[in-house]
């Protein structure tokens, strides 16, 4: 290229990383300055919005109902994936491709089209079980498969599952002390990684809630914007700010500890189980 | 390495599909059982008889094909003009350093943003070019009215303008690593043997890329066409969209009264996604042999 050729590329090139930049920051930043809009034209700035949050019933009810419920789905998924992903790779691993293919199924079926299927069942689960909204992590766990398999795949991946097992059977070990003293310790970065997606995916979800007729914490959000916007506001942005630190913090310690899981898969003297901290 | 194991031990077989019971009972409950439900359902009438009556009374009411024209359209220009947009993103990015502090934080923003919709995305429009917004408010200020007739937020241009800020942010992060996969050299290659930027472009970074821009758009159109809750919490009546129309007789059908018809929509929905899904995938794979 050019001189004047490469001038005029990075000239372009930081115009439309501006143009992007406020395309990206004017939304979130409206949030901010809509939610400390005091009443009236000329009002000064206020925190009131902020501050009330915790002061709705509805609202809070509903922070605890989506935590607790974050909470149960991220345990479940971590008890129903990771045990049978261990086992299909020891002893089943022609059916390895089948689990993938199933998992990552929620990606291609709709949210929508898949409540559709489940009102049925939830109706049923309602009348003879419970109505509950914790009932909802029934299928929060499916819709957080894509991403907790894609998470833990790549951990396993990176370790020698198959010696580890037989080292630590030969040894004695029972299988669930195989699960959580060999496997577990192993692929920390990646079971976090598959933990902080599921909350955040469970602390934005909207569609189920919505259509189950349950008030998780998008829904209520949502409700009170008809009635106070500055505050369904301000809880958005809080909400939004949550999810943001959970990804931040994956996408950090994913880049710090991935060259120690790369070593980890290469070299012998690192798949001694337990030792790194 | 093997050798040590019985092969045809019924009782070793069973004790090793014991171990992947609880999924598949849990997937098969959860996951294939509403996807049954869904494909059957469509095709089956109050009693329980296999009909094709709710797919032909569904397809003949006017809003199902007004739904799914606009749902078409929006997903297509959303689509297209994220891909444009990611694709120009990208590049920008690609230009700057690897390592460099910029690509880490817009890579990791655009994974949020990707996943970033619903009432959250709806109010933080709503907050900038609602009727109050921060934007609406500052440019009438400065005499410039954005919505001389009437406020299009609610409607599919504003959905369009809403959608792109998660479509763009994906677009970057499907089409980087194809945009990696391009070296220096053979624009290197293209200048020595007297080339310029066009005819590289349009000779050889261009033929290279177009697979995995057309692939990367197709996910972004499937994308698009399945989103529901961002719509929903911007829009409070009518049927302008399928995901819409579906949720709506979903809420409506308290007594279950005609879930055929919901099951019909949803249906269409799935053979569309899945038609878009299978021409990314084979796109993707025609984009692999050429981008390693």
């Amino acid at each position: 290229m050019s001189r004047r050729n490469r001038m005029r590329t990075q000239v372009l090139r930081v115009i439309a990383l501006v143009v992007f930049g406020l395309f990206f920051l004017t939304p979130i930043a409206a949030m901010f300055e809509f939610s400390t809009r005091g009443n009236g034209l000329n009002a000064a700035r206020t925190w009131v919005a902020w501050t009330s949050i915790l002061t709705y019933p509805d609202l809070t009810d509903a922070i605890k109902a989506s935590l607790a419920l974050a909470a149960i789905t991220s345990v479940a998924m971590l008890l129903l994936l990771l045990p049978t992903m261990v086992w299909v790779r020891l002893r089943i691993p022609a059916i390895k491709a089948t689990i993938e293919f199933i998992c990552l199924l929620p990606l291609t079926i709709p949210a929508i089209v898949l409540i559709v299927g489940l009102s049925p069942i939830y109706y049923w689960i309602a009348l003879n079980v419970s109505d509950n909204i914790l009932t909802l992590a029934f299928g929060y766990v499916i819709l957080v498969l894509p991403y907790a398999y894609r998470s833990l795949d790549a951990g396993l991946s990176s370790i020698d599952v198959k010696t580890l097992t037989e080292a630590a059977r030969s040894l004695g070990a029972s299988w669930p002390a195989v699960m959580w003293r060999i496997i577990v310790p192993n692929i920390p970065v990646a079971i976090l990684n598959a933990l902080l997606l599921s909350v955040a995916l469970v602390l934005g979800e909207y569609t189920f809630a919505n259509l189950l007729n349950y008030t998780n914490l998008q829904v209520a959000i949502a409700l009170l914007g008809r009635a106070n916007a500055g505050v369904s506001i301000s809880t958005a942005v809080a909400s939004l700010l949550f999810a943001f630190i959970l990804l931040m913090v994956i996408s950090f310690v994913g880049r710090r500890r991935a060259p120690s899981l790369t070593a980890a898969a290469t070299d012998p003297q690192y798949l001694t189980a337990g030792q790194r901290t | 390495m093997t050798a040590g194991r019985p092969i045809g031990g019924g009782r070793r077989l069973s004790l090793t599909w014991i171990g992947v019971i609880p999924f598949f009972a849990y997937i098969g409950l959860f996951l294939l059982l509403p996807t049954a439900i869904v494909v059957a359902g469509a095709f089956l009438d109050k009693n329980g008889n296999p009909t094709f009556a709710e797919i032909q009374t569904t397809l003949s009411q006017g809003y199902v094909a007004r739904a799914y024209l606009n749902s078409l359209l929006l997903s297509l220009v959303s689509a297209v003009v994220g891909a444009i947009a990611g694709a120009i993103l990208a590049y920008a990015i690609v230009l700057g350093n690897p390592q460099g502090l910029l690509r880490r934080v817009v890579t990791s923003v655009a994974g949020v943003l990707a996943q970033f919709g619903g009432v959250t995305l709806a109010f933080a429009f709503i907050a900038t070019i609602g009727g109050a917004g921060f934007m609406t408010v500052f440019l009438q200020d400065h005499g410039i009215d954005i919505y001389p007739n009437g406020i299009w937020l609610y409607e599919l241009p504003g959905l369009v303008l809403v959608y792109l800020y998660f479509q763009i942010p994906l677009m970057v992060l499907v089409f980087l690593p194809a945009l990696d996969g391009i070296r220096p050299q053979w624009r290197e290659a293209t200048e020595s043997l007297g080339g310029n930027g066009w005819h590289y472009w349009r000779y050889v970074a261009g033929p290279l890329l177009f697979p995995a821009f057309l692939g990367a758009t197709l996910l972004l159109f499937a994308n698009a066409f399945s989103a529901y809750a961002t719509a929903a919490a911007l829009i409070n009546q009518g049927n302008p969209i399928v995901p819409l129309a579906i949720g709506n007789l979903i809420q409506s059908e308290v007594g279950l009264s005609d879930p055929g018809q919901a099951k019909a929509l949803a249906l269409g929905m799935v053979v569309i996604v899945a038609i878009v899904m299978v021409s990314y995938a084979i796109l993707q794979r025609r984009t692999a042999r050429w981008l390693q």
